[in-house]
C-alpha cells in the first residue's frame, strides 16, 4: 500500500463534484422571495470540492490506517470484542427497518414495535428482570437512566436523604461518573485481598444515606463476586438498591442472571454483550431492566403488546421522563435481536462457556511469565500486573506497543486501577485456540525480548505507520480542526 | 452443536480444560455460588441457521411501511433526505466497523482522522471554535450542553424556549432534575420565541437560554435578538440548536452571538432507521473547550515527525476525572459520524447548498399549493425552512388516514405536544420530494372531506 | 524530591509561601512529579472566595488530573496567568511559579499545616 497521508481538505478543487440532484422541478423563486435576507448568510459553504472518487480513494486509504475485529485479534478488557456477524448488518439495513420514520402511526410500525418487544422479551430472561427499557444509547447511558431510575424510587418513598451511591475502587470509571451527573455523591469501597468487595467495609459505610451500590459481576478483575447475596443483602437491608453494571455479562449467560442474585436494575452493552458492532467508538446501545417495583420509573415510552397489536406506551406513572430522542438505537436493537435469534438459548451459553474456557486458558499459560496478582478461576477475563522483573525498566505501555508491532490491539491496559501496571485481557469465545496459542506466544516474546533488548521494546511500535504520537503536544496547543 | 461464530473444536476444549487442570466446562463455574447457577434452559428459542433467521427478520420488516414504498411528508425531528450510496459503501468496511474507540492511536489513524474531518466540518458550518467527536442524539445534545453551561457558569435556570421540540425539552427536564436546575419555559408568539417573555426571565441566576432554530414550526427564529437578550445574564451561556442542512444558506450562529451549537445531523447521510441511531454534535467557542463533553480528536506528531491524531484534552473525561468528569459519555456515534462526514464532503460547496436550497424551495411550494383554496391555513406567518404547519377543519387522523391509502405518510399532528393547536399539521419536504409528489399530497388533501 | 524550606504544605501536597496577611500557593514538586507532564492548569478569578482544603483548581496532564486545594481558608487576590499559556512551568519549578496570591482568612488556620521538616518525614512515610 502506497503511503497515504492527506486530509480530505487537501484533495479539494474547484469545480469538482462527487454529487448529482434532480433538477430542481417547482418554480425557481430566489431564495431571498422566500426567507428574509436577514437570515440568509453571503458567505460560500468552506466545504472541499471533490469528486467521488476522491472521496471513495481517501476514505479506503483511511481504513486500511485502522485496525478492527475483522483484520485481527482485539483482546481487549471489558470491551467484549467478539466477532460481528455479517447478517446482524443486512438485517438493520432491511427496507422496512431502516427507512421506517419514528413518527408513522402506529399501524405502520407493527413489525419494528414486535422486533422491540421480542428483544425486551428476551433480554429480560438472559437478566432475570421483569421490564426493559430500551431507550439508553449506551452503556454509560443505561447506567444514568438506571440511577435516575433509582433516585426516582426513593424520591417517591419521600425519602429524600438518600444522597449517596457506593462503588467498589474497581469499578469503570462511569460508575461514579454517571452517579456523579445523577447528584449523588460518591462513596468508594476499597476491595479486599482477593480483589472483592469488602463486605465488612460495606457494612461500615451503609446507612440511611445509601441510595444504591453499583457493581460489575464478574468484576472488573474477572472474578466473580461470590458474596453477592450478602452484599444485596446489606445494601436493601440499610433501604438501598442494587445496580449491576452488565459491561462482563458475556460471562454469564445462561449460567445466572442478575435478577436471581438480587440486583433491582441492570444495562447490558449489546455492543459487547450481544455482538453489535462497536463501530470506532458508537453507536451502541445499553437498555436497563429492572424489578417490578422500578417499573413504574421506567423512562417513557415502553413496548407493550395488547392481543395481538403492539403499541408504545406513555402512561408510566412515575416516569423518569425521557432520556433520550425517540425509543432508542433502534438499528442496534436489530442487530443484537438478530444475534439472540441465532445464538439461541444454546449458543448463548456455550458462547459464555467457551469465553470463560478461553480467558481461563490464557492466563494460565500466561501467569509464567507475567505476574497475575490475583490467581484464581476467572470468568471471561483475567488482568496481569506487568512483567515478573519488577525493576524492569519495561512498562505496560511498552508491552503494549510492542504487541503493536506483532499484529495485535494490545489488551486494556492500566486498568483496573487497583492494579499496577494492569494488563487486562479479554479473549471473547469467537476465537479460536491457535488465535489464542499465537497471542500467548507474542506475549512470552515479549517478556523475553524485555529481559534481553529492553530498547526494542522502549521504542516500539516499529513497524506501524505512526509511532507513539505526542499527546502531551496535543493537550498543550490542542489543533481540533484543520486550518488550511 | 456447532455454532459459526465459536470457533473452538471439542477436542481443543477438552486440551484446554486439560491445560488449566479441570475435567469439565461446568467446573469453570463452580465460584458462583449453587444458589444462583441456572438450572434450567432460558426460556428462549434454540438457535436458528442463517436462512431461518434471515425468513423472520424478513417478514417482520415487511410489516412496516417505509419511506421507500411511500411518499414522506413527515419530520418533527428526523427526515427524510437523499442518502447517497457511497455512504454505505464506505461505512460498510469492517477496519471502520468492527474497531473501537481509538485507544491506540498507532492502529487508529483512520478513525482519528475521519473524526478531525468532522470537527473541521463542524466548525466551518456552525462557525464555531471547537467541535467534539459527537454525542448520542440532537436531544441529549442540547442536556449534556445545558449541563456544562451550569457547570461553567454556576448558575441554576435553565431558559428554554417552547418553540423547541418537545422530546428535546422532555430530556432536558430528565437531565436537569437530577442536578436539581430549574428548567424555565420560555412563552412563544406566533410560532417563534416571545423575547419580552425571555427578557423577563433571563436574570443574573440564568445558567443557559436554549433556541432551536429553525423551531419545532420549521420556522427561522431570530437569534441575533435572542442572543442580545440572553447575554442580559451576566453569565448566561446561549445555546442554540440547529438543523446543519440549513447552515448552508443561513448565517452561521458564531455571527449571531451564540456562544454553544448544537443539533442532530441525522439528515446528512444517517437513515431514519425508526428513530436511531442518529448524531447530535456540539461546538462551542474557545471558551468552552475544555468543559466540552465526550471525545475529542486533536492534531499532534509521532516521534518521527509525522503528522498524526491522537484523542485529547481526555482529562475532562470520566475515565480520568471519574466522579469530577464533566460527563459521563465515553463513547461517541462513530460510524454515524463518519456517515455524516463522508456526506458532508460527497456534498461539499455546492451541494450541501443545493440540498437546502432545494428542500426550502420546495417546501415553499407545497406550502402554496396546499394552502391555495383556504381549505387548510397556515398556523403562523413567518420564514420557514424546510417544514411548516397548516390547520383546517379536519381530524389530523382523518387526514393521515386518507394520506395512506394514497401511499403518503402524511405530517405530525402538533395536537399531541400543543392542546391549542389541535387540529394543526406539520409537514416536511425534503430535496427528495418531487413536483408530482407534492402536487398529489396536495390534491389528496383537498380531496378529503 | 525537592522540599523548600520555610513553606507550609498540606497532605495533598499544596505549598503556601506566606508574606504579612498575603500568601501565595503552589503545587510541591511531588505533586508535579506524579502528574509528569502537565499540559493545563485551571485557575479561579480574582476576588474569588475559598475556605480551607476547598478546591480552587485543577491541574492536569495527559493521563491524570487533579483538584489543588486551599491550604487555609481566603480571597484570591491575583492568579499567575503565565501558567494558563505555558503549564510546562510548573513542571519545570513548582516552588517558583506559584499558582495563587491570596488574602488569608484566619491566619490561625496555618497551625494546622505541616513545615517543611514535617513534610519530609510526612513524604518519607508515603513512600
Amino acid at each position: 500500500m502506497r503511503k497515504y497521508d492527506k486530509l480530505i481538505f487537501e484533495l479539494s478543487r474547484p469545480g469538482r463534484r462527487a454529487y448529482r440532484l434532480p433538477e430542481l422541478d417547482v418554480d425557481d423563486k430566489d431564495v431571498k422571495d422566500l426567507i428574509p435576507e436577514e437570515f440568509l448568510t453571503d458567505k460560500e459553504l468552506d466545504f472541499p470540492e471533490v469528486s467521488e472518487v476522491d472521496v471513495i480513494r481517501h476514505y479506503t486509504n483511511l481504513s486500511n490506517k485502522n485496525y478492527g475485529v475483522d483484520t485481527g485479534f482485539y483482546p481487549l478488557g471489558s470491551c467484549t470484542m467478539k466477532y460481528n456477524p455479517k447478517i446482524n448488518e443486512d438485517a438493520a439495513r432491511y427496507d422496512g427497518f431502516a427507512n421506517l420514520h419514528p413518527l408513522q402511526p402506529e399501524d405502520c410500525v407493527q413489525g419494528a414495535l414486535q422486533l422491540m418487544y421480542e428483544l425486551d422479551q428476551a433480554l429480560c430472561e438472559i437478566s432475570g428482570m421483569d421490564k426493559m427499557s430500551l431507550q439508553p444509547a449506551a452503556g454509560a447511558h443505561g447506567e444514568l437512566t438506571g440511577i435516575m431510575v433509582i433516585k426516582a424510587y426513593h424520591e417517591k418513598n419521600g425519602d429524600f436523604k438518600r444522597d449517596k451511591i457506593i462503588v467498589p475502587d474497581s469499578a469503570h470509571g462511569t460508575n461514579p461518573a454517571t452517579a456523579a451527573m445523577a447528584g449523588y455523591k460518591i462513596i468508594e469501597i476499597k476491595s479486599n485481598k482477593h480483589g472483592l468487595v469488602d463486605v465488612e467495609a460495606l457494612k461500615a459505610v451503609v446507612g440511611d444515606d445509601t441510595a444504591g451500590l453499583m457493581l460489575t459481576n464478574p468484576n472488573t478483575l474477572g472474578i466473580f463476586e461470590k458474596e453477592i447475596k450478602e452484599i444485596a443483602k446489606v445494601v436493601h437491608d440499610a433501604g438501598g438498591q442494587l445496580y449491576y453494571d452488565g459491561a462482563n455479562a458475556n460471562a454469564i449467560l445462561g449460567h445466572a442472571r442478575p435478577g436471581d442474585m438480587g440486583f433491582d436494575v441492570v444495562h447490558f452493552n449489546l455492543h459487547k454483550t450481544f455482538s453489535t458492532p462497536h463501530g470506532g467508538g458508537g453507536p451502541g446501545a445499553g437498555p436497563i431492566g429492572v424489578k417490578k417495583h422500578l417499573a413504574e420509573f421506567l423512562p417513557v415510552p415502553i413496548v407493550q403488546k395488547d392481543g395481538d397489536r403492539y403499541y408504545l406506551d406513555y402512561n408510566v406513572p412515575h416516569s423518569i421522563g425521557k432520556v433520550k430522542d425517540f425509543f432508542g438505537h433502534f438499528g442496534i436493537l436489530v442487530r443484537a435481536y438478530t444475534y439472540i435469534l441465532t445464538m439461541g438459548r444454546d449458543g448463548l451459553k456455550k458462547a459464555s462457556t467457551m469465553a470463560v474456557l478461553n480467558a481461563n486458558y490464557m492466563a494460565n499459560k500466561l501467569k509464567e511469565y507475567y505476574n497475575l496478582p490475583i490467581d484464581t478461576l476467572f470468568k471471561h477475563e483475567f488482568v496481569l500486573g506487568g512483567l515478573k522483573d519488577p525493576l524492569s525498566e519495561v512498562t505496560t505501555l511498552d508491552i503494549a506497543k510492542r504487541l503493536l508491532d506483532l499484529g495485535y490491539h494490545p489488551p486494556t491496559v492500566y486498568f483496573p486501577l487497583i492494579i499496577n501496571q494492569a494488563i487486562m485481557v479479554e479473549p471473547t469465545e469467537t476465537e479460536s485456540k491457535e488465535t489464542l496459542d499465537e497471542f500467548i506466544e507474542a506475549m512470552i516474546q515479549i517478556a523475553k525480548e524485555a529481559e534481553e533488548n529492553p530498547k526494542l521494546l522502549k521504542e516500539a511500535p516499529h513497524n506501524t505507520i505512526v509511532s507513539r504520537p505526542d499527546e502531551t503536544r496535543a493537550a498543550r496547543n490542542p489543533v481540533l480542526k484543520y486550518e488550511g | 452443536m456447532r455454532y459459526p461464530y465459536i470457533p473452538s473444536t471439542h477436542e481443543e476444549e477438552q486440551e484446554m480444560l486439560k491445560s488449566i487442570g479441570l475435567n469439565s466446562l461446568d467446573e469453570l463455574f463452580s465460584d458462583i455460588p449453587e444458589e444462583f447457577r441456572l438450572k434450567r434452559d432460558l426460556n428462549l428459542p434454540k438457535s436458528k441457521s442463517e436462512l431461518e433467521v434471515r425468513s423472520y427478520l424478513t417478514q417482520l420488516a415487511n410489516k412496516n411501511c417505509s419511506t421507500s414504498e411511500m411518499t414522506c411528508f413527515l419530520g418533527a425531528g428526523a427526515y427524510d433526505h437523499y442518502i447517497p450510496s457511497i455512504i454505505n459503501h464506505i461505512i460498510s468496511r469492517s477496519e471502520f466497523y468492527t474497531s473501537y474507540t481509538p485507544y491506540q492511536p498507532e492502529i487508529s489513524q483512520g478513525t482519528l482522522q475521519y473524526i478531525f474531518e468532522f470537527q473541521t466540518l463542524i466548525c466551518r458550518l456552525t462557525g464555531m471554535d471547537v467541535a467534539n467527536a459527537s454525542l448520542y442524539d440532537g436531544g441529549t445534545a442540547v442536556a449534556e450542553a445545558a449541563l456544562m453551561a451550569a457547570a461553567h457558569s454556576r448558575k441554576d435556570e435553565l431558559l428554554i424556549s417552547k418553540t423547541v421540540r418537545p422530546e428535546t425539552r422532555q430530556i432536558l427536564k430528565t437531565y436537569a432534575h437530577c442536578q436539581n436546575l430549574k428548567v424555565i419555559e420560555v412563552e412563544m408568539k406566533d410560532g417563534v420565541t416571545d423575547l419580552e417573555d425571555l427578557e423577563s426571565k433571563v436574570s443574573d441566576n440564568t445558567a443557559a437560554v436554549i433556541v432551536q432554530s429553525p423551531n419545532f414550526f420549521g420556522i427561522i427564529e431570530d437569534l441575533k435578538a435572542t442572543g442580545e437578550i440572553a447575554h442580559k445574564g451576566k453569565k448566561a451561556v446561549f445555546i442554540a440548536s440547529v438543523d446543519p442542512i440549513s447552515l448552508a444558506i443561513l448565517k452561521k450562529p458564531a455571527e449571531l452571538g451564540v456562544d454553544v451549537v448544537v443539533g442532530e445531523a441525522q439528515g446528512m447521510g444517517i437513515p431514519l432507521s425508526f428513530g436511531g441511531p442518529y448524531l447530535g454534535f456540539i461546538a462551542a467557542k474557545n471558551a468552552f473547550l475544555r468543559k466540552l463533553p465526550g471525545r475529542i480528536v486533536g492534531e499532534t506528531v509521532d516521534k518521527n515527525g509525522k503528522r498524526s491524531y491522537v484523542l485529547t484534552l481526555t482529562a475532562r473525561e470520566q475515565h480520568i476525572r471519574r466522579e469530577k468528569a464533566t460527563s459521563n459519555i465515553c463513547s461517541n456515534q462513530g460510524l454515524n459520524v463518519l456517515a455524516a462526514t463522508v456526506y458532508m464532503v460527497t456534498m461539499g460547496k455546492e451541494g450541501l447548498k443545493e440540498v437546502a436550497l432545494q428542500s426550502t424551495k420546495k417546501a415553499h411550494y407545497a406550502f402554496e399549493k396546499i394552502t391555495a383554496s383556504g381549505k387548510y391555513k397556515p398556523l403562523f406567518n413567518k420564514p420557514f425552512f424546510k417544514e411548516f404547519a397548516v390547520t383546517s377543519d379536519i381530524d389530523p387522523e382523518t387526514i393521515t388516514a386518507a394520506l395512506k391509502e394514497e401511499n403518503i405518510i402524511g405530517g405530525y399532528h402538533l395536537g399531541k405536544d400543543y392542546p391549542q393547536y389541535e387540529k394543526a399539521v406539520l409537514y416536511a419536504v425534503t430535496e427528495k420530494r418531487t413536483k408530482e409528489e407534492i402536487d398529489k399530497l396536495s390534491s389528496v388533501l383537498e380531496g378529503i372531506k | 524530591m525537592k522540599v523548600m524550606k520555610d513553606l507550609y504544605y498540606t497532605k495533598d501536597h499544596e505549598w503556601i509561601k506566606v508574606e504579612g496577611d498575603l500568601a501565595y500557593v503552589g503545587i510541591a514538586d511531588y505533586a508535579q512529579s506524579s502528574l509528569g507532564d502537565i499540559v493545563y492548569v485551571e485557575l479561579p478569578e480574582v476576588d474569588d472566595e475559598f475556605e480551607k482544603e476547598e478546591a480552587f483548581g485543577a491541574v492536569e496532564s495527559v493521563k491524570a488530573a487533579s483538584d489543588v486545594f486551599m491550604p487555609v481558608g481566603g480571597k484570591v487576590v491575583e492568579v499567575n496567568e503565565e501558567l494558563i499559556d505555558d503549564p510546562a512551568l510548573l513542571n519545570a519549578d513548582p516552588y517558583e511559579n506559584w499558582m495563587i496570591k491570596i488574602e488569608i482568612a484566619d491566619k490561625a488556620e496555618l497551625d494546622e499545616l505541616m513545615t517543611s521538616e514535617e513534610y519530609e518525614k510526612f513524604l518519607a512515610e508515603e513512600e
